[in-house]
């Protein structure tokens, strides 16, 4: 299919300030993302508010502006620079959350940019968790049982029926911002009161525990012929009830027999393809349980994450940067793999080793946080 | 732990430490590059007189159950891993992996490096190999030994691995359609493949003759996958020739794609290090769609990919190709009902992308029934 060759112009959204739960990942894609844009001869414009990031350099973009990532100041640079098309699938949910709040302004419409990427449909899919619910559930999946609160009241019967202990998630949160696991009502009202507060939402799920099952995560590309490739298995040490950002993590997927792997990545397929991500990268999460291997679909993530880049270094297929490609309108089969530089991106990588991240902490430098691992992410790494 | 000695036609040797059980085995040297399923690759039977070498360094995470296996017993005449998983981590695990293989007397040999053993063979082609262990030999009396050894080339093997009688794998739910299966070394997932579309499938002896396969009253012929080289089928390739003249619909996979091909008047090779693995990209020219595909064959037909072609059984097409080098990896009649795929849509192991070849199958025995 080639580059589409109605987008003359791209504003890139970054992710802003390197913060726990959001680190120097996102300015690689970014920056990446930057890259292969002007090697297509597409005029870049880049927000970010981070002037610390080789990716607010000069000689990145054709027009950057470090200034806060927030839908009123994206709305100017959109008004003054005209861009075709907004990326924002490769900054993060910082970027993600701005290009929602694009959309909500009107400001897509008004000055007729489309987003690239995920539309907003497809985001919305896979952020909402309601919507994202019965999508897993149209594919024959099953999610962990939950129930959706937006007051203490609402949460406090909620958990009557879920029982104790019980997660907390807040919806649209970056890192896993104010969410945790409660084992009574003092830990629930701490914690859901607080993810009430961080969610721009105000809006928190309240989930049946799953605490030390199994925990995967599989990254998916797909593009708009509907190729999809997994391009990485990544199996965390710590079970569930530990962030994936605070886990030691495995990629390949080490205990898992081909018919269970098959499971998986057969509804990551399917996730995608009916969340509708139709070019780029998506990360999908699984618990499984150890002595029976009830699969739960725990969530996705409809944008280049964390996880990407792990599963970028971990097998050579570089994501943030096939992403944009496919944004732009290429297919996976008209993009070189660049180990092999003869064979196809539409491939999957297959390891003759096995990586290992490990995590990194700095409580001595957080002398108040609380050193116990739980669901909220603490490691700097 | 005693060494172990991993020796190749050409002279070149790896020393390991013994692992599964001891003695010695020969077989063609092959690298199978799948993450998971090796189980299913030890119990497929085109990897008879196989010595496979397994790319990814851990094996034998998940163990051995009852529920994976692809035939009743493991092929494989070796198993050469880097690095066995000490202990089993899986909850449908029955058996430890290194205990079957001791069970089932398949010698391997672990600690040597796969990688290096995989570039040599990807640079030197697929080549005889032999397994040591527990013996007292010189190198040089190991090399001779390996030597001796029957090559790939020119290997009649189906006649080990075929069901000597027929059977049936009954529909899933309402039958709809009859398939006579002519077993060259069938994997238990193509028979339940097709039973879950509702198809009965009678698996039968490759060495049936036409009037038993047309017996069974068959709406369809599949010719399943199988070791060995497919130039020495004359017998099964002249049945192939004869229901296609008595226009039934066939579907071959692998080794059978290669049959189909051969009846159909084209040539087979044999690849320098072959396709193994399920991560192998394969483009339908007609849709562009890639699919991500299990793979296992050392060899391949060569037809025309730019353009139809013409046979005695009508105009005919190149469906599919390999991605990363071109190969013909799928083949369709235009005149008449019959396709085939070098490649695994019943995956086992691999992905499912492909199992779409089996409703192809079922509508093109619908057509057939209504016309």
């Amino acid at each position: 299919m080639g580059l589409d060759t109605s987008i003359k112009s791209v504003l890139v959204i970054g992710s802003g300030p390197i913060v726990i739960g959001q680190a120097c990942e996102f300015d690689y894609s970014g920056t990446q993302a930057c890259r292969v844009l002007r090697a297509e001869g597409i005029r870049v414009i880049l927000v970010n508010s981070n002037p610390a990031t080789i990716m607010t350099d000069p000689e990145f973009a054709d027009a950057t502006y470090i200034e806060p990532i927030t839908p009123e100041i994206i709305e100017r640079i959109i008004a003054h620079e005209k861009p075709d098309a907004v990326l924002a699938t490769l900054g993060g949910q910082t970027a993600l959350n701005a290009a929602i709040g694009l959309y909500e302004r009107g400001t897509l419409k008004k000055y007729g940019v489309r987003l690239i990427g995920a539309d907003v449909d497809a985001i919305q899919r896979g952020e909402n968790r309601e919507l994202f619910r019965a999508i897993v559930e149209k594919v024959g999946g099953e999610s962990a049982k939950s129930m959706i609160c937006h007051t203490m009241d609402e949460i406090l019967a909620a958990v009557v029926e879920l029982n104790y202990p019980v997660v907390v998630r807040p919806s649209f949160t970056m890192g896993g911002l104010g969410s945790g696991i409660a084992f009574d009502e003092d830990e629930l009202r701490q914690i859901a009161g607080a993810g009430l507060r961080h969610s721009p939402t105000s809006e928190v799920l309240l989930e049946e525990s799953i605490l030390g099952w199994k925990e995967y995560e599989l990254e998916v590309m797909r593009d708009r012929k509907d190729n999809v490739v997994i391009v990485c298995s990544i199996e965390n040490l710590d079970p569930m009830g530990v962030h994936t950002g605070d886990s030691i993590t495995v990629a390949p997927a080490m205990t898992l027999t081909d018919v269970e792997y098959q499971k998986l990545r057969d509804l990551s397929m399917d996730i995608i393809r009916e969340v509708g991500v139709d070019t780029g990268g998506c990360n999908i999460q699984f618990a499984v349980n150890p002595k029976n291997g009830r699969i739960i679909v725990i969530e996705m993530n409809p944008r280049v994450s964390r996880s990407s880049a792990l599963a970028s270094k971990a097998t050579g297929f570089p994501i943030a940067k096939i992403a944009t490609k496919l944004a732009i309108g290429y297919t996976l089969d008209e993009i070189q793999n660049d180990i092999t530089k003869v064979t196809p991106a539409s491939f999957e990588p297959t390891l003759d080793y096995v990586v290992v991240k490990m995590p990194r902490f700095a409580f001595e430098k957080f002398a108040d946080a609380d050193p116990r691992l739980t669901t909220t992410m603490k490691s700097v790494v | 732990m005693s060494s172990a000695f991993l020796v190749l036609d050409d002279g070149r040797i790896f020393e390991g430490t013994s692992w599964a059980a001891t003695g010695k085995t020969f077989g063609e040297a092959v690298f199978q590059t799948g993450m998971t399923g090796y189980q299913e690759t030890l119990t497929d039977p085109s990897y008879h007189k196989q010595v496979v070498v397994m790319t990814a360094p851990h094996i034998g995470n998940t163990g051995v159950n009852d529920a994976d296996n692809e035939s009743a017993k493991i092929w494989v005449a070796g198993f050469v891993v880097r690095n066995p998983s000490s202990l089993t981590s899986n909850w449908r695990a029955q058996n430890d992996l290194e205990a079957e293989l001791i069970k089932q007397g398949i010698v391997g040999i672990q600690g040597v490096d796969t990688r290096a053993i995989t570039r040599h063979l990807r640079d030197r082609g697929a080549m005889r190999v032999g397994i040591f262990s527990g013996l007292d030999l010189t190198r040089e009396e190991m090399v001779v030994e390996v030597r001796k050894a029957e090559a790939m080339a020119g290997a009649y093997l189906v006649k080990d691995v075929s069901t000597t009688t027929n059977y049936v794998v009954p529909a899933i739910g309402t039958k709809k359609f009859t398939v006579a299966a002519l077993d060259l070394g069938i994997k238990a997932a193509t028979p339940r493949a097709l039973a879950e579309r509702g198809v009965e499938v009678h698996v039968m002896p490759f060495d049936s003759t036409v009037e038993q396969i047309m017996a069974t009253n068959p709406d369809g012929v599949f010719l399943s996958n199988g070791p060995g080289d497919p130039s020495t089928m004359t017998e099964v390739i002249e049945v192939v020739r004869e229901l296609l003249l008595a226009e039934v619909p066939i579907f071959g996979i692998c080794f059978g794609h290669q049959i189909l091909g051969r009846a159909l008047g084209f040539e087979t090779y044999k690849l320098q290090f072959g396709h193994r693995g399920i991560n192998q990209p394969v483009i339908d020219k007609n849709t562009g769609k890639v699919e991500i595909t299990a793979h296992n064959h050392g060899f391949a037909v060569k037809a025309p990919t730019d353009q139809e072609f013409s046979t005695v059984f009508g105009r005919g097409e190149v469906t599919h190709t390999c991605l990363n080098d071109g190969v013909v990896e799928g083949l369709q009649l235009l005149d008449r009902a019959a396709f085939s795929v070098q490649y695994h849509p019943e995956a086992a192991a691999g992905p499912h992308d492909a199992s779409y070849l089996f409703d192809r199958f079922v509508d093109l025995m619908a057509k057939k029934v209504r016309a």
